[in-house]
């Protein structure tokens, strides 16, 4: 019998096994030396605020794994012999494979501040990083955050829960501009200050200092400032964990570079999740996308291929979502943070200044091609039409109401935004009114 | 804002522990002339001896006074027994008019004073505590911070010491309301204002309680879930449906000569509908009570139907129910602690479908006694081995010691999941056939497992939200936290058109394969 080894059980693996599972009867193992069950890492924020348990965290009970066959292994692997395809583990086990799927993961950057390896000084990815921030954070009454990302933010969220004050220094002029436009990025900042983050826009680290007993005491800025500080958090993206393949015969570039079926350079050798990156990426894909989504998807996609059925990689129009604090974010398709030539932007906020959408189109021909969403939910596989279908603006705006997936009761702003969209263009749409009694029966 | 909270959490300490505290603070003498007034002539005959010690005697504890009488009675119940003289076995429960005629003291002279003390005092420190967190726990949205952290949410010892405080209370509510007195003379005010010259019974001092319950936490879990329209709207509806209708309907009528009655209850879950009393109340009291008895039938018949067909159960459980309405004000902050193991489910599965088959053939044993006047069926006698039992295991012990008395340790629909036959009932429709569901969001799901830890009834709404398939569960009350909670908007409560409700799984996004999980 084949025997599969998947490295990582992050959500890329798991799916990847689950997946292989369900196709085939060969014999899989998942290594990981995180966790011995796969949880939901977007879910590490909810540990730490005590919204939930690591226990809540499982997306599979754990009598899942033996049931679906599928073997877990709790170890880190210190080398992968592509050769005798074998895998060794820290404490010497040797693990054969026949086919290995390699699902890594990200690990944090750090660009060499002084100071960036002292006690209280981390970033958030890992389980192990969370235990780490539970125990350095103890007696903090004051944080810094570097990066204005999805992790600092969350991270901004998880201190402020436990009432620590968190300074928050960003590069950009705003909260995560260099991915959000800047009406979007600044209505972010507005919510953040709102909950009393003292936000620093257009403000860079230099270094981290030492309190001389190895543990931080503060930062200074490129400025000059010095805050004081307990506890930094560094979280300034992060890059595929790749060390392990340093120097072995699999092809590297910032990721394991992997072809369209996400196989790499090494036969029975694939990559997926964070840690892959696609030699010939979609026009309308970045070639490495650590999100969530991405490592479901790949997984799904290279079981197929593993049990003998090569199947692309061809992810369908992009999607991704957030919170910020209270505010929910979703977008479909492209926005882009500058507008292109021939690209054009309808942008509406409500009044309380915490909810927008932008709908990002092409000017020529009015097709829409991309949707950011603030504090209005709105449905995925709608979206996911209009855009594969190139619907006009016009014809959006007027259809907004069934993209709607608030609950129900809540207020719904698509009359307003509707009524901007005729007050700006010339070809007026028409005004959704649905009665009560439509409301409530649907 | 801070010390007001801490105000009014030392204020409602003071109201809770003085509450508490009532329960010593009477003496108890029996006079001669009201245990004339209340003990039949014939029983005193039989009385008379073992009573002499207790009449006039001071005891300063409603549990000693209590036994003392009961003993008394039973004494000569015993005698009686063995001389099988069985019809002059007193079956009269004496001990609670007793109690109530004999009680003198703090309570009985400072009634008034000691109810706003309790609950007026009570409400302020309430609220005190609970409106600024409208300012202080920062913009609208959902804070859940801390609750695994909690000694009061997490089973900690404050969720094990009001536990055991509820299923204490609620075993001397049941079976011993001599005891507790106190606590129901404390309301003959309210009771005397709905209905002059009338006396709490402990069953008044409940409702009032209650009441106090859904409204005081009522407020707290709108504060709590302002951001959601879904959520300010819906706890107001229970809020009034159980101080309204059930409530202050049933006490007004009473004052208007019309039978007691619950507009909103419903057999299964009122099993005593068809009880041969029930019926003769209603049906002998003329147009009304004819209404009612309609009514009654009607509700469970055509509404539960037709409303869960448009809705889904929640129009009842998480609208309107009063175990409902409490479950959702009062037991909010232990919604997490429900088990959402699947073998809950397969527990939850054969209990409630249990309970409500137990229901059914009771409630067909009741009404052939009450048709044909014959007390057995099937060599059984209809009340020794249907209705008692169903009344105390179920009615008592299951609703009401356990259903409430554990919302600190299993969660605060105990009751609903396991045990409730209506909502068996309700979730045989709303699986079958109904408009109701909970859609996912495409492939928008991170797993996160926010929407599992805080469902009330236990369901996995995680296992279904990431593999894109709708949420269709007999047991779901559609109190719409998930939604609330999921912080990337992929769960939403639904009524649409049937075609679809049970489509397969399918997750947006990849198009190299069609996920069917």
């Amino acid at each position: 019998m084949q025997h599969i080894v998947i490295l990582g059980n992050g959500v890329a693996g798991v799916t990847a096994a689950r997946h292989i599972r369900k196709l085939s009867d060969a014999k899989i193992t998942i290594i990981s030396g995180e966790s011995e069950h796969f949880f939901s890492r977007t879910a590490l924020m909810y540990i730490y605020m005590g919204h939930m348990t690591y226990q809540h965290t499982k997306p599979y009970e754990d009598w899942f794994w033996e049931k679906n066959k599928i073997n877990l292994k709790k170890a880190w692997v210190n080398k992968v012999d592509f050769d005798k395809k074998m895998l060794l583990t820290e404490s010497g086990t040797e693990i054969n494979y026949d086919q290995l799927i390699l699902a890594t993961g990200s690990q944090s950057n750090k660009f060499g501040w002084p100071g960036q390896d002292l006690k209280g000084v981390q970033g958030l990815y890992s389980l192990q990083d969370l235990a780490l921030m539970e125990a350095s954070t103890k007696e903090v009454t004051q944080a810094v955050i570097v990066g204005g990302g999805l992790i600092g933010v969350e991270m901004a969220e998880m201190l402020h829960s436990r009432d620590i004050p968190v300074t928050y220094l960003i590069r950009e002029k705003h909260f995560w501009n260099n991915v959000l436009p800047e009406e979007e990025s600044s209505l972010i900042d507005r919510h953040l200050t709102e909950n009393h983050i003292d936000l620093r826009a257009e403000t860079e680290l230099e270094e981290i200092i030492d309190d001389g007993a190895g543990r931080v005491k503060g930062v200074k800025t490129k400025d000059g400032e010095i805050i004081d500080c307990q506890f930094v958090g560094l979280t300034v993206g992060v890059h595929p964990n790749v060390t392990l393949f340093k120097n072995s015969k699999l092809n590297l570039d910032r990721g394991i570079l992997v072809d369209e079926n996400l196989q790499t350079n090494i036969p029975d050798v694939y990559a997926i999740g964070d840690c892959a990156q696609l030699k010939n990426p979609p026009p309308h894909r970045r070639d490495i996308e650590a999100v969530w989504y991405v490592g479901r998807m790949m997984g799904e996609t290279v079981a197929r291929t593993v049990i003998g059925k090569p199947t692309k990689y061809e992810p369908g129009v992009w999607f991704n979502s957030a919170k910020f604090f209270d505010i929910e974010y979703q977008t479909y398709g492209n926005v882009p943070v500058n507008l292109l030539n021939d690209q054009k932007a309808f942008y509406w906020e409500c009044e309380d200044g915490k909810k927008c959408i932008k709908v990002v189109y092409n000017n020529a021909d009015q097709t829409v091609i991309g949707i950011n969403t603030f504090g209005i939910r709105q449905r995925h596989e709608i979206w996911n039409k209009w855009l594969s279908d190139k619907k006009t603006l016009s014809y959006v705006i007027e259809h907004l109401d069934i993209a709607n997936f608030d609950p129900e009761l809540f207020k719904r702003y698509e009359p307003e935004i509707q009524r901007l969209y005729n007050e700006q263009f010339p070809n007026k749409v028409s005004i959704t009114k649905p009665s009560f009694f439509q409301r409530i029966l649907n | 804002m801070k010390a007001i909270r801490y105000t009014g959490l030392i204020l409602f300490l003071f109201s809770f522990f003085l509450f508490l505290g009532l329960f010593f603070m009477s003496s108890y003498t029996l006079s001669e002339d009201n245990y004339k007034e209340i003990v039949k002539a014939e029983h005193r005959e039989l009385l008379d001896e073992n009573f002499e010690s207790i009449i006039g005697k001071s005891y300063s504890l409603s549990i000693t006074f209590v036994n003392d009488i009961n003993g008394a009675i039973e004494e000569v119940n015993a005698q009686m027994r063995t001389d099988q003289k069985w019809d002059q076995v007193i079956y009269d429960q004496y001990a609670s008019a007793l109690t109530r005629a004999s009680t003198n003291g703090l309570i009985v002279e400072n009634t008034t004073l000691l109810f706003i003390l309790v609950f007026i005092v009570g409400t302020i420190g309430s609220m005190m505590f609970i409106l600024p967190q409208a300012q202080l726990a920062g913009p609208p949205g959902i804070k859940n911070n801390g609750i695994f952290h909690n000694a009061l949410n997490n089973r900690g010892w404050i969720g094990i010491l009001i536990g055991t405080l509820l299923i204490i209370f609620y075993i001397l509510l049941y079976f011993y309301d001599a005891y507790i007195m106190n606590w129901i003379i404390l309301v003959d005010p309210v009771q005397n204002l709905i209905n002059p010259g009338a006396q709490a019974s402990q069953w008044f001092l409940y409702g009032f309680l209650y009441c106090f319950a859904v409204v005081v936490m009522g407020i707290r879990t709108i504060i709590k879930y302002r951001h959601s329209k879904y959520q300010i709207v819906r706890t107001c509806s229970v809020m009034f449906f159980q101080v309204a209708i059930a409530f202050l309907l049933p006490e007004i009528l009473v004052r208007l000569n019309q039978p007691y009655f619950d507009f909103k209850n419903m057999w299964p879950l009122d099993y005593d509908f068809f009880d041969a009393w029930h019926i003769n109340t209603l049906t002998s009291a003329g147009g009304l009570g004819i209404f009612m008895f309609a009514w009654g039938i009607t509700l469970f018949a055509v509404g539960v139907p037709v409303f869960v067909f448009f809705f889904g159960k929640r129009w009842y459980c998480s609208w309107v129910c009063g175990c409902g309405g409490l479950a959702e004000t009062a037991g909010d902050p232990f919604r997490q602690l429900s088990d959402k193991s699947l073998k809950a489910w397969q527990i939850e599965r054969w209990m409630v479908h249990g309970v409500l088959v137990f229901a059914v053939i009771m409630t067909v044993g009741v009404l052939y006694t009450f048709i044909t006047g014959s007390n057995s069926l099937f060599g059984l006698d209809t009340y020794t081995f249907l209705r008692k039992p169903y009344g105390f295991m179920i009615g008592s012990i299951f609703s009401g010691v356990i259903g409430t008395g554990f919302y600190p340790l299993m969660g605060n629909r105990v009751w609903c999941r396991f045990g409730c036959p209506l909502a068996a009932y309700l979730g045989i429709v709303q699986r079958f056939k109904s408009r109701f569901r909970i859609t996912t969001n495409g492939g928008q799901c991170i797993s996160c497992g926010n929407c599992s830890t805080y469902c009330e009834m236990g369901i996995d709404v995680r296992w279904y939200a990431q593999r894109g398939q709708n949420i269709v569960r007999a047991s779901c009350v559609g109190c719409g936290v998930c939604s609330s909670v999921c912080p990337r908007g992929v769960l939403n409560l639904e009524n649409r058109d049937e075609e679809g409700r049970f489509g397969e799984p399918i997750l947006i996004g990849n198009n190299s394969v069609k996920v069917r999980e």
